[in-house]
């Protein structure tokens, strides 16, 4: 579904990236783990197609479609979706509103028709009960005056409304309790009800997050490379050794 | 990419659809100004003696008078005598549209504001100013039989003298500022509104004001008189041809609101704003004012404004009898090199008299965009309330927003609350709204048309859709 090769970025003159390799195939949940600066974050945006990376060489490719020839929205309408580790705040703009023009264009995009109102309106109501928020919220401008943890559960919420092929979540567990990581991850394990066509992409900086969304594989990204890959133990062992772990193995690996 | 670079160019072919030039037989006066002019310009409108002394009155005024240069625009100095005063068609309907040159009738359907009794919009009575003169007004028969009169101006003065003699000028006298000074001496038309005692006007009222020709200043004065107890929402809409030279547009408009009487004036000002790089445009600069004089009266103002090389202009309300109500709803839009000084007067005389005042400005480009506001409550209004809102949003970082809000209050019993907030529209959220498969100028307009909510909702329904096109369509090419 997802094929990452040789991927080298540069902001503003410092290689983030510096080789990147990754192969998602549908059905999986990846995890990306690493620690602060390693170039988590600018792999998720690259995928979504962020301005103000440079890339310097390699591909990206979501189901042979070269996804580095296209803007952003148009790799939205193809189904990729991030959520944001900083959801931005939008005043004026409602969550409902937000939710039913995007929703409308991946329809256009796909010739699909567009979603009669009505419909909307209970598919909303039946997927925010999920993530136990308020029906309050859908009228109320995106993110604005939202606390830390409901942006968070709003991502989520979009997600599910959605539904896209690529899920990429972003340190969607930073800056949460342990209740709110727990409705969270349980949206998230809705969407893995039906991988028939979709996959999902988990980056984080801690274990936490993996004890409720389980992965298939498990990645370390330390300095701009993916370093070690395996299974969802992988994630225990960083766990308990620390990064420290992978930096002493990376030392012995070069 | 590919197509994403066609659709850009096609944005940019109809960013102003408005610019196109109708060559129409003219009828027009030698450039200058000078008492002469006025005469000629008088008679030619076969007004009575008393007009055109007073129109002398107010030049001899004007002439002593210096242009003011106190607001936040930059321009150079305007020749007076290099501009025509007055232009009319040759053939234009006199009593039937059928004597008019059909040119004329395609202009304004173009517009979208088509003239012919078949075609005509439903629901709104318009009376079409083009240069110097009004060339139609629907719907007049239907309205006379409520007793109320909407004509043009030169139509007024011969037809309602009466009217026109106690109110014209009452409100913005001919001496209160240069441009108004101007517009008293030389003003060739514009729209006439009396709606009398208890009548609940059953339709928009609307003027459709379009310069054509070249050279030409536009001064046109509206003059809406609502009685006791009536209600009428009026509307004007305005275009003009690109051209690579300014134009001077300097308006004045009087509303005067008896006891328990209601105005609501809309305006969508789409004056063409000059080129990428402020080549042409019209000077907007123009006076409106309106006095809430009878108890329980209100006057509201809505404007969305984004037409213009420059706007000079400040839609006030002289808040006289008592429990009398003002509002001001406004939306100012400024792209590429678009220079707008804005915002209103509230003037409280009356006792328990209230405000409101949402002002939203937008500034992309290289654009400047100022809020001034004068919220002034005098020694004798008890208990005047007023809440007033300026808000500013940024489109890059090469365009500027600017509030000057003045308060004075003389009576302790008055309320008054400001509230200010400056936001700019970010790459960020930009970014957030691509992600969710909205594209770039979507992204753009759903933020705009989100932030300047509230006032659309204050136009009438028919033009509020319009309205937000527009705002979208001005914003074409703002962002790189």
């Amino acid at each position: 579904m997802l094929r990452i090769k040789d991927l080298v970025v540069k902001v503003e003159d410092k290689e983030i990236l510096k080789g990147v390799n990754l192969e998602v195939n549908a059905g999986e949940v990846h995890a990306i783990m690493g620690p602060n600066g390693s170039g988590k974050s600018t792999l998720a945006n690259v995928i979504a197609g962020k301005e103000g990376y440079e890339i310097v060489s390699g591909e990206i490719y979501f189901k042979d479609i070269n996804l580095l020839e296209l803007p952003p929205e148009e790799r939205a309408r193809l189904g990729i979706f991030m959520a944001f580790q900083y959801p931005v705040e939008i005043p004026g703009i409602s969550n409902a509103t937000l939710l039913k023009t995007a929703i409308n264009e991946i329809r256009k995009a796909r010739g699909e028709e567009e979603l009669d109102a009505m419909e909307f309106l209970s598919l909303m109501r039946e997927k925010i009960k999920l993530l136990e928020m308020s029906e309050e919220m859908l009228s109320r401008s995106v993110n604005t005056g939202f606390s830390g943890g409901e942006k968070k559960r709003n991502e989520i919420f979009q997600m599910l409304m959605i539904e896209p092929k690529l899920a990429v979540l972003d340190e969607t567990d930073s800056g949460l309790d342990i209740d709110a990581l727990k409705i969270v991850a349980n949206g998230v394990n809705l969407l893995r009800k039906d991988m028939n066509d979709r996959a999902i992409i988990v980056v984080t900086h801690y274990q936490r997050l993996l004890n409720y969304i389980v992965p298939d594989f498990v990645h370390v990204l330390y300095d701009g490379r993916i370093v070690k890959s395996g299974s969802k133990e992988l994630a225990l062992e960083l766990e308990a050794k620390g990064y420290d772990w992978i930096k002493s193995e990376d030392k012995i690996t070069v | 990419m590919q197509n994403e670079t066609v659709d850009l160019n096609q944005l940019a072919l109809q960013e102003y659809k408005y610019g196109f030039y109708t060559d129409i037989e003219m009828e027009t006066f030698p450039k200058g100004l000078n008492e002469n002019i006025i005469r000629m310009l008088s008679e030619k409108k076969g007004e009575p003696e008393w007009m055109t002394e007073w129109r002398l009155k107010a030049y001899r005024a004007w002439l002593k008078m210096e242009e003011p240069h106190w607001a936040n625009v930059y321009y150079p100095p305007i020749d007076y005598q290099d501009i025509r005063y007055y232009a009319a068609p040759k053939k234009r309907p006199l009593k039937s549209l059928d004597e008019a040159d059909p040119e004329l009738l395609r202009t304004f359907e173009k517009l979208g504001i088509p003239l012919e009794e078949q075609k005509r919009l439903a629901g709104v009575a318009v009376d079409a100013v083009f240069d110097s003169v009004s060339v139609a007004t629907t719907y007049k028969e239907k309205l006379a039989e409520l007793g109320i009169i909407f004509c043009s101006m030169s139509e007024a003065i011969r037809e309602h003298p009466e009217l026109v003699k106690k109110y014209l000028g009452s409100v913005v006298p001919p001496t209160d500022n240069f441009f108004a000074a101007l517009n008293s001496a030389v003003f060739s038309d514009g729209s006439f509104v009396y709606i009398p005692k208890g009548v609940r006007c059953p339709m928009e009222l609307s003027t459709y004001f379009r310069i054509n020709a070249n050279e030409t200043g536009q001064f046109e004065r509206t003059l809406i008189i609502a009685d006791e107890g009536s209600y009428v929402s009026y509307l004007e809409g305005c275009t003009a041809p690109m051209r690579d030279e300014n134009q001077l547009h300097a308006a004045v408009v009087e509303l005067i609101a008896l006891d328990n009487a209601e105005i609501k004036y809309s305006t969508v000002q789409n004056w063409y704003p000059g080129d990428k790089e402020g080549k042409g445009g019209i000077y907007n600069f123009v006076t409106k004012r309106g006095i809430a004089k009878g108890k329980h009266s209100k006057i509201s103002w809505t404007q969305v404004e984004t037409g213009s090389a420059i706007t000079w202009k400040y839609p006030s309300v002289i808040l006289q009898g008592d429990y009398s109500v003002g509002e001001f709803y406004s939306v100012a839009m400024t792209n590429h090199r678009q220079q707008a000084d804005t915002g209103t007067k509230m003037i409280h005389i009356g006792k328990h008299t209230r405000s409101t005042i949402v002002s939203k400005g937008i500034s992309a480009g290289e654009s400047n965009n100022s809020y001034r506001g004068l919220v002034k409550i005098l020694p004798n209004a008890e208990h005047a309330r007023n809440f007033s809102q300026c808000d500013s949003l940024l489109i890059g970082d090469r365009c500027g927003a600017h509030t000057f809000p003045y308060l004075e209050v003389n009576n302790p019993t008055a309320r008054v609350e400001h509230e200010a907030t400056t936001s700019k529209i970010g790459e960020d959220q930009i970014f957030y709204l691509n992600q969710r498969g909205i594209s770039k100028e979507d992204a753009i307009s759903l933020i705009v048309n989100g932030y300047c909510k509230e006032v659309i909702l204050e136009l009438p329904m028919e033009f509020a859709v319009e309205a937000s096109k527009l705002l979208s369509i001005s914003l074409e090419g703002s962002v790189g």
